[in-house]
C-alpha cells in the first residue's frame, strides 16, 4: 500500500495498541493491536478461547488490560470504564447479550442510550418511538412490551442488536451477533450494517461462520491463542486460508458417514405426533447408532418437536416409542428416565451452573450412573468421566476446576455437550450443537458424535447449518410450517438440496 | 386478555388487592366489630411505620440485595436525636428533628453501602453484622434510658389528628402522619418508575454485570441505595417515637421479619429486579390486617410471629407457583398466535 492511499484512510475511531492481558497467569491476549476505522467492517476470527471476547471487553472498558493502551479519537487511555466508552460512542453486542431479563424489550433497547445521554428522568412513552423506529429499520416483529426473560434466544439476540443500533454510535462491536438468527434475519442485519458503514460508523464483527465473515468485512484480523496472527484486507482471504490461519492446519468438512446396519433396531419412533400450533402428524423412526438431522426455518416447529420429545412442552396427540416400547412423556423427568437427553438451544441460560466448576457441570446430570455398589458416589468413576470429556472435547481451560463463567462462549458450549454425553442416553437430541463453535472444533465435535453413535447412541441433530448436516447425518428431515415435508437420504444430502428444501 | 393482565398488575398487585378485600369482608362477617372506622383508622395508624420501612426494604430488594439493619438504624437515629435534644434542652422544631435523624440514618446507611460496594460482600451478612454494631453502639454511646417525655414539637405532633369522627362505636382518630407517608409513597414510586436512578435499580437487580456494561455506575448506585434506606429508616424511627409518645431504645429491633414478609408478599422478588410501591403498601396492609384480626379473635400475640412467618412462606410459594404456571400459559397464547399466522398465510 502506498503512503498516498494510507493518508486517505480516515483516522480510527478506536484503536487498541499492544494489548496484553492474562487471567491468573495464563495469557489471554499477547500484544494485540487493532484499529476500527469509520466506514469499515473489521472482522475478528479465531478459535474458541483465542481471546476475541476479551479484546472486545477491553475496548469497551469492561475488562482492564495488563498493559497497552486504548486510543479513542487519537486520545490515549491506559484503560477506560464502560461508562466512558459508551459516552464516547462505542456500542457492543456482547456474546452473552447482557440484557436485563426483568425489563421489557422496549426498555432494554433504549435504556443504555438514555444512560449515555446522561438523562436523569425516564419516560417510557417518550423513548418508545425510538425503539419502534429501530424495529422498523430492521423489519422486525418484536413485542416491545414483553419481558426479555420470556423471549426465545433469537429474539433476545435481536433485542441486543437493536439496543446497540438505537444509539447513534460511532463504533459498533458485534460479538457473534448471528448465532441464533435465521438467514433472512442475518441478511437484514447485513443490509443495516451496510447502511451504517455508508454513514461512516466503524464496525467490528466476530463470527465463526466464515461465509459471513467474507461477506460482511473489509478487513480481517485472525487470532490464535491470544496472538494476532495476521491482519489484512478481506479480499486477500478465502475460507480455506482463514481456517488455516486460525487452526494452523487443514480443516476437512467432507461428508463422513458410517454404514448403518439396515437391521439395526429402532431406538426411537414417533407416530403421528402433534402439538396444536406447533407441528402436526410427525412420524419417523430413528435407528440405533443413527445420526439424524432435523432442519427447517426458525419457527418451523423443529425446536418444538425436540422439546416435546424431552417433555418440555408435551405433545397433544400421537405416540412415542423408545426401543420399541411406548412411553408417555409428560415431563422432563419422564424423558430422562426414558433415556432421552437434550442439549437446548439457549445454553447459557438453560444448561449450566455458571458459578460451578467445569467438572461439577460435566457430572451434574449423571451422578446416578456414578454410584458405587453401596449407593455412594464413586470418586474414581467421576474423575475418569470428567477427564474423558474434558480432554475429548478439548475444553480450553486451565483445568477442570475453573468456574464455567470464566470460559469463552464456545468452550462453555462444550461443557453442556459433555454434561449430556456423560448421561449416555439412548437418544441424544442436540439443538444447534456447534453454534458458536469454531470451524476446527466443529469437526471435532461432530467426530465425537460419530464415535458415540458408533457405540450405539442414537443422535438427533437439529440445525440449520447445512454443511454440518451434510458432514455428519445419515438422513435429514425437513420440517416446514409444522409438517415433515422431506426425508433426504444418501446422495440427496447436499448443502444445496437442504437449503432448497428448507425454504422452498 | 389485556385488561385482565393490566388489572392483575406486573407483580400480581391486583391479586393481592383482591385477597386483602376478601380478607376484610370475611373478617367483617365473622366479627362485626371488625368492620368499623375505629379498626380501620387504627390499622392505618399501625401501618405508618411499617410502610416507611417497607419502602426502604423495597428499594434494596429491587437491586437484589437485602438490608436487615434498618430497624437498628431507625432506633439509633430516632433515639439518639431525642436523647440529644432532651439532654441539650433544645427543640429545633419537628422538621429540625427529622433533619437531624435523617442525617444520622444516612450516615449509618453510608457505612453499610461502603462496606458492601467496596468489598463486594453479601448484603445479608454485612447488614446482619452492622445491625449488631449499630445497636451495641447505641447502648454504649447514646444510652439505654427510657424517655417518657418527648421534646415539645414531637409531643405536639403525637396528638395531631387529621380526622376525628364520632361513631356509634366511639370516637375514631386518623393520625395526621398518614398524609406525609402517602406523599412519601408517591415520591418513591415516582423515583422508581420515572427516574434513571430508579430504572438503574431494576437493571442492577436484573443482571448486575449487564448493568455495569450498560454504563450504569453500579457501585455508586449501591451506596446511594443504602444511604436512602438509612434515611427512610431514620424517618420511620422518629415517626415511631412520635406515635408511641415515648422513646424506648428496645423498640423496633426484632420486627424486621414483618417488614420483609410484607415486601415479599407485595410481589418484590428476593432475587432482585421486581417489586412495586403499590404492591409493597398492599403487602404491609395485609400483614397489619391479619395481625389485627388475629388479635381481635383472641389469638395470643405470641402466635402473631408464627402467622407472619407462615404468610411469608405462603407468599413466596404462591409467587413461585404462579410464575411457573404463567410461563406455561404464555406459551399457549403464543401458539394460538402462531396458528393464526399459519392460517393467514394459507389464506393469502
Ligand atoms: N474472567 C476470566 N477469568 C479467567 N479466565 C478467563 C476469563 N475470561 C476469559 N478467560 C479466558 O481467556 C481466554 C479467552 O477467552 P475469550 O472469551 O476472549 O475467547 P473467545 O475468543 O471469545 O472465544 P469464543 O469464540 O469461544 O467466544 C479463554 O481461555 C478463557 O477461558
Ligand atoms: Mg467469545
Amino acid at each position: 500500500m502506498s503512503s498516498d492511499t494510507v493518508s486517505l484512510v480516515p483516522s480510527p475511531v478506536v484503536s487498541a495498541n499492544g494489548i496484553f492481558k492474562s487471567f491468573g497467569g495464563v495469557p489471554a491476549l499477547v500484544d494485540v493491536s487493532i484499529d476500527l476505522i469509520p466506514g469499515e467492517v473489521h472482522c475478528l476470527a479465531g478459535e474458541n478461547g483465542c481471546g476475541k471476547s476479551t479484546l472486545i471487553k477491553i475496548i469497551s472498558g469492561v475488562e482492564r488490560p495488563d498493559s497497552g493502551e486504548i486510543l479513542i479519537d487519537g486520545v490515549s487511555h491506559s484503560h477506560i470504564n464502560a461508562n466512558a466508552a459508551i459516552k464516547s460512542g462505542i456500542q457492543v453486542i456482547y456474546q452473552d447479550f447482557s440484557l436485563f431479563p426483568n425489563l421489557t424489550v422496549a426498555e432494554n433497547i433504549v435504556l443504555t442510550a438514555e444512560v449515555a445521554r446522561r438523562r436523569r428522568l425516564y419516560s417510557p412513552a417518550s423513548v418508545r418511538p425510538k425503539a419502534e423506529e429501530i424495529l422498523r429499520d430492521l423489519g422486525l416483529d418484536l413485542d416491545l412490551d414483553r419481558e426479555v426473560s420470556e423471549l426465545s434466544v433469537a429474539d433476545k439476540q435481536l433485542t441486543a442488536i437493536c439496543r446497540a443500533l438505537v444509539n447513534d454510535a460511532r463504533a459498533i462491536i458485534m460479538d457473534e451477533p448471528t448465532t441464533a438468527l435465521t438467514h433472512s434475519e442475518v441478511s437484514r442485519l447485513f443490509a443495516l450494517v451496510e447502511r451504517l458503514r455508508a454513514r461512516g460508523v466503524a464496525l467490528m464483527f466476530v463470527s465463526h461462520k466464515l461465509e459471513e465473515v467474507l461477506a460482511i468485512s473489509q478487513r480481517l484480523t485472525i487470532m490464535r491463542s491470544g496472538r494476532q496472527i495476521v491482519t489484512g484486507p478481506t479480499t486477500d482471504f478465502d475460507e480455506r486460508s482463514i481456517s488455516h490461519y486460525m487452526t494452523g492446519r487443514e480443516v476437512d468438512e467432507s461428508r463422513v458417514v458410517s454404514e448403518l446396519d439396515a437391521t439395526a433396531p429402532l431406538a426411537l419412533e414417533l407416530v403421528d405426533l402433534s402439538l396444536a400450533g406447533a407441528y402436526r402428524n410427525i412420524s419417523f423412526g430413528l435407528r440405533r447408532g443413527e445420526i439424524l438431522g432435523v432442519t427447517g426455518l426458525l419457527g418451523s416447529g423443529r425446536t418444538e418437536i425436540a422439546e416435546s420429545l424431552f417433555g418440555v412442552t408435551p405433545a397433544d396427540e400421537g405416540q412415542i416409542k423408545v426401543n420399541g416400547a411406548p412411553v408417555r412423556i409428560r415431563s422432563i423427568q419422564d424423558a430422562v428416565s426414558a433415556g432421552i437427553g437434550y442439549v437446548p438451544e439457549d445454553r447459557l441460560s438453560q444448561g449450566l451452573f455458571l458459578e460451578k466448576s467445569i467438572a461439577d457441570n460435566i457430572v451434574a446430570s449423571s451422578l446416578r450412573s456414578h454410584r458405587t455398589r453401596w449407593g455412594t458416589l464413586s470418586r474414581d468413576a467421576i474423575a475418569s468421566t470428567i477427564k474423558h470429556y474434558f480432554h475429548g472435547l478439548k475444553i480450553n481451560a486451565r483445568n477442570a476446576q475453573a468456574p464455567v463463567r470464566t470460559l469463552s462462549g464456545g468452550n462453555a458450549q462444550r461443557v453442556v455437550l459433555a454434561k449430556w454425553l456423560a448421561t449416555s442416553p439412548t437418544v441424544l437430541l442436540l439443538n444447534g450443537p456447534t453454534v458458536g463453535v469454531d470451524v476446527g472444533s466443529k469437526q471435532e465435535i461432530l467426530e465425537l458424535l460419530r464415535v458415540e453413535a458408533a457405540k450405539g447412541m442414537s443422535v438427533i441433530v437439529i440445525s440449520d447449518d447445512a454443511p454440518e448436516l451434510v458432514s455428519s447425518c445419515h438422513r435429514v428431515l425437513v420440517i416446514k410450517q409444522g409438517r415433515l415435508t422431506h426425508i433426504l437420504e444418501g446422495d440427496e444430502i447436499t448443502v444445496d438440496t437442504i437449503q432448497e428444501r428448507m425454504s422452498a | 386478555m389485556d385488561v385482565i393482565r393490566r388489572l392483575r398488575g406486573s407483580n400480581n398487585e391486583g391479586v393481592l388487592a383482591l385477597v386483602l378485600v376478601g380478607f376484610i369482608v370475611a373478617m367483617s362477617i365473622a366479627n362485626p366489630t371488625f368492620f368499623t372506622l375505629n379498626t380501620g383508622f387504627s390499622i392505618l395508624r399501625s401501618s405508618i411505620v411499617p410502610v416507611i420501612f417497607a419502602l426502604g426494604v423495597l428499594i434494596v430488594v429491587v437491586t437484589g440485595g437485602i438490608d436487615v439493619s434498618f430497624a437498628a438504624i431507625a432506633i439509633f437515629a430516632g433515639y439518639a436525636t431525642v436523647s440529644f435534644c432532651l439532654n441539650m434542652g433544645f427543640d429545633p422544631g419537628i422538621l429540625g428533628i427529622f433533619a437531624i435523624a435523617v442525617g444520622v440514618g444516612s450516615l449509618l446507611g453510608l457505612i453499610n453501602g461502603i462496606v458492601i460496594a467496596r468489598f463486594n460482600l453479601p448484603t445479608l451478612i454485612v447488614t446482619l453484622g452492622t445491625q449488631g454494631v449499630f445497636f451495641g453502639a447505641m447502648y454504649t454511646y447514646v444510652g439505654a434510658q427510657y424517655y417518657a417525655e418527648l421534646p415539645g414539637s414531637m409531643a405536639a405532633l403525637a396528638t395531631s389528628n387529621l380526622l376525628d369522627v364520632t361513631t356509634s362505636a366511639g370516637r375514631a382518630y386518623l393520625h395526621v402522619l398518614v398524609v406525609p407517608v402517602l406523599l412519601l409513597c408517591v415520591l418513591v414510586a415516582w423515583v422508581l418508575k420515572r427516574t434513571m436512578f430508579g430504572r438503574s435499580l431494576y437493571a442492577i437487580g436484573g443482571d448486575i454485570e449487564a448493568a455495569r456494561r450498560a454504563g450504569f455506575l453500579v457501585k455508586r448506585t449501591q451506596v446511594w441505595v443504602y444511604v436512602m434506606v438509612g434515611a427512610l429508616a431514620a424517618v420511620a424511627g422518629i415517626v415511631h417515637i412520635v406515635l408511641s409518645r415515648s422513646a424506648n431504645p428496645r423498640d423496633l429491633v426484632g420486627g424486621e421479619l414483618d417488614i420483609i414478609a410484607a415486601v415479599v408478599l407485595g410481589g418484590a422478588s428476593i432475587f432482585g429486579g421486581r417489586g412495586s410501591v403499590i404492591g409493597t403498601v398492599l403487602g404491609v396492609l395485609l400483614v397489619q390486617v391479619i395481625k389485627n384480626s388475629l388479635l381481635l379473635v383472641g389469638v395470643p400475640s405470641a402466635w402473631l410471629r408464627t402467622a407472619v412467618g407462615i404468610l411469608l412462606v405462603l407468599g413466596v410459594g404462591i409467587q413461585a407457583v404462579a410464575a411457573r404456571r404463567d410461563s406455561r400459559q404464555k406459551r399457549v397464547i403464543d401458539e394460538v398466535d402462531a396458528e393464526q399466522k399459519h392460517e393467514e398465510k394459507v389464506e393469502s
